[in-house]
């Protein structure tokens, strides 16, 4: 069991939802990162994914790239993601998943990659750009090491090959809720509750959605069909502004922010105050 | 590759698998090249070129001939008539010289598909007449202003596209790079030109060429004309990298000289990059070579031997483009300069017996106004 298994089952026992938030490691710079992953995990995420910046992400919106842009232009290095990350996972609540492309990670070496995340305090990987025919390797190396790699779903996926990506998935099940890239969306599309619905009943995994997603309204309609919501470039967003302004407001107003998203889910009460209750 | 992109992935697979056993298929795929892109391309023999360089003689594959002036029509319209057979009506592409561009946007206006075109706003600089020409045939270019603005990002801005419309456009990638079944479509497309060269010279000059020249950035050309000739094994293949002002990081693009194994646009290739799997920066005189990666069956053949790979700076390709033009009258596109050069240096270390044959693979009109610049002159 590893350490993301452990949070959806205290959830599901629970009757509660994750919330899932996605930072970018290193944007303005990897002390801000610290910080904000600090700051989420008080507000009371489940997980967290850190978005390790990547020249070519094609399947991230205008948002998430231009903060890997600045990221590398800063010279965020892999090393240095992961000592900051090394730091942080000990007094963190909440573990932590890299969201990373495969061609860091085959550069890397995949049993090294696994290897020295484990060692940051890093539960698992997301890789967006490795197909599940194409994981077998890193498949078996992150189950040897209990670290879980997490495998997307989307509404192009056909119902028999989203069956298998099930199956291969560990931790949890990623649901695109957008034929697109990832980017905050006004509106969802019709079917999305229908097809986690039904994803839901495939599969003992638990499953989260993320892309396009932004807002306590869609929370609201999301997290009663699934195990968690995922949100990136909406914290990214506002993450980007700690570069021009007092880092102090931002992380607050990202904690709002996110306390607003995570008092929408079902089964958590707005926070009471200190002493009450 | 994202996992959005699978299904359209293998849904072309399935219908090229399909066109490949249906003759009307590859009948009127001939029969466009015959009539509208002009096919066969003429082999020419480049006899001043060759007696100036004093050795073996050079013959030129002239595609620079073909209809919108490069080989990149072959392909677009071989997929054109997939794009037409998998029910989709509207076409995206990337484009870095523009030469695919306008290739794409043709096939598109001759089939009354909507056409889209991704092009780095640095390449639209150096390219101007193929961004007016692309217009002028009813495609929208769209320029790409992230990361380096050339021909990287525009894939990665139409692959962004794709994630979003794949459901009712077909991306028509313009080089043997990208995902399966991308390469090998693509480099299919292209063999047209070297089995022609293959039966020209057959007919012709009675024999095989000793060597086989072309030029490599995503390497469609040169994917096209060496395949026919793998088997050949007694025809040397050589194919020639952008090496650029020089071999420093970032000042060439010649991943299978100097970059190392690595995932770029969906491939397992070569790739010019950093420690972390960054992809690097590169340069080119020649926007059509400005790419960190390329095909993954040139790392193939590089790593069987089957094919030899070196580079042209690009002071060699603007020396091969002059004297192209002031020997033969013929002005090739900067890219395919890169071969000409390296044809050159071939030719006159070998004897007056030996054929060296180059695939001139575009045309220069394009590229007038960038060497204008280069020289500091007006025009």
């Amino acid at each position: 069991m590893s350490a993301v298994d452990r949070v959806f089952a205290r959830l599901r026992a629970a009757g509660r939802k994750a919330f899932v938030p996605f930072v970018t490691a290193g944007d303005p710079d990897l002390e801000f990162t610290r910080l904000l992953l600090a700051e989420l995990a008080r507000r009371g995420a489940s997980l967290c994914e850190v978005g390790i910046p990547y020249s070519d992400p094609i399947a991230d919106g205008p948002v998430i790239q231009a903060s890997y842009t600045r990221a590398l232009q800063q010279g965020v290095r892999l090393n240095a993601i992961l000592k900051m990350l090394a730091q942080t996972t000990t007094a963190l609540p909440a573990p932590l998943l890299t969201m990373v492309s495969y061609a860091t990670v085959l550069r890397r070496g995949a049993g090294r990659y696994v290897e020295e995340a484990r060692r940051a305090g890093v539960a698992g990987a997301i890789v967006p750009d490795l197909l599940v025919e194409e994981s077998t390797e890193l498949a078996r190396l992150a189950r040897e090491a209990d670290f879980s790699l997490v495998h997307l779903v989307t509404p192009t996926t056909p119902r028999e090959r989203a069956r298998r990506i099930a199956e291969r998935s560990t931790g949890f099940l990623y649901y695109v809720s957008v034929t697109g890239i990832t980017g905050e969306r006004a509106t969802l599309p019709q079917q999305l509750v229908d097809n986690v619905g039904w994803l839901r009943e495939q599969t003992p995994l638990p499953v989260c959605i993320g892309f396009g997603i932004s807002q306590p309204e869609q929370v609201r309609l999301l997290a009663p069909v699934a195990d968690g919501i995922i949100v990136g470039s909406a914290i990214v967003r506002r993450a980007a502004e700690a570069g021009r302004a007092d880092r102090n407001q931002v992380l607050q107003s990202i904690g709002q922010y996110v306390q607003s998203l995570i008092d929408a889910l079902p089964g958590t009460h707005p926070a009471p105050a200190a002493g009450h209750s | 590759m994202p996992e959005t992109l699978t299904r359209a992935l293998d849904e072309l697979a399935g219908a090229y698998e399909a066109a490949l056993a249906d003759p009307t298929f590859a009948a009127e795929l001939a029969a466009l090249l015959a009539s509208f892109v002009g096919r066969p391309s003429p082999l020419y023999h480049a006899r001043r070129l060759s007696s100036q360089c004093g050795g073996a003689q050079i013959y030129l594959k002239r595609e620079d001939l073909n209809h919108t002036g490069a080989h990149k029509i072959n392909n677009t319209l071989g997929q054109a008539l997939l794009t037409l057979r998998m029910g989709k009506r509207r076409v995206i592409a990337e484009t870095g010289a523009g030469q695919h561009g306008v290739a794409t946007a043709t096939a598109c206006a001759h089939f009354g598909l909507k056409c889209v075109v991704y092009m780095g706003e640095e390449d639209i600089r150096r390219q101007r007449p193929n961004v007016f020409s692309m217009r002028l045939l009813g495609a929208e270019v769209r320029p790409v202003t992230s990361g380096s603005r050339t021909l990287r990002d525009a894939i990665n801005e139409a692959l962004r596209d794709w994630m979003a419309s794949v459901e009712h456009t077909h991306y028509i990638i313009g080089s043997v790079v990208g995902p399966h079944p991308f390469p090998r479509i693509v480099r299919d497309f292209q063999a047209v030109i070297g089995r022609e060269a293959r039966q020209q010279c057959l007919d012709q000059l009675g024999r095989l060429p000793d060597v086989v020249v072309a030029c490599v950035g995503g390497g469609s050309n040169a994917a096209g004309m060496f395949y026919p000739f793998v088997d050949d094994r007694q025809v040397e293949l050589l194919g020639v990298e952008a090496g650029g002002r020089s071999t420093q990081p970032g000042e060439h693009a010649a991943p299978l000289s100097f970059g190392s194994p690595g995932v770029l646009h969906g491939s397992f290739s070569y790739v010019m990059q950093d420690e972390d799997g960054q992809t690097c920066p590169v340069h080119s005189v020649s926007a059509g070579l400005d790419y960190p990666g390329v095909g993954p069956e040139h790392s193939y053949w590089k790593e069987t031997g089957r094919v030899r790979y070196t580079y042209a700076t690009d002071q060699e390709a603007l020396a091969a483009f002059d004297r192209l033009a002031r020997s033969e009258g013929i002005l090739p596109a900067l890219e395919s300069a890169h071969a000409v050069a390296k044809a050159m240096e071939l030719a006159a270390a070998r004897p007056a017996d030996q054929v060296v044959l180059v695939c001139l693979s575009g045309r220069g009109d394009k590229d007038a106004f960038e060497v204008a610049r280069l020289r500091g002159e007006e025009i």
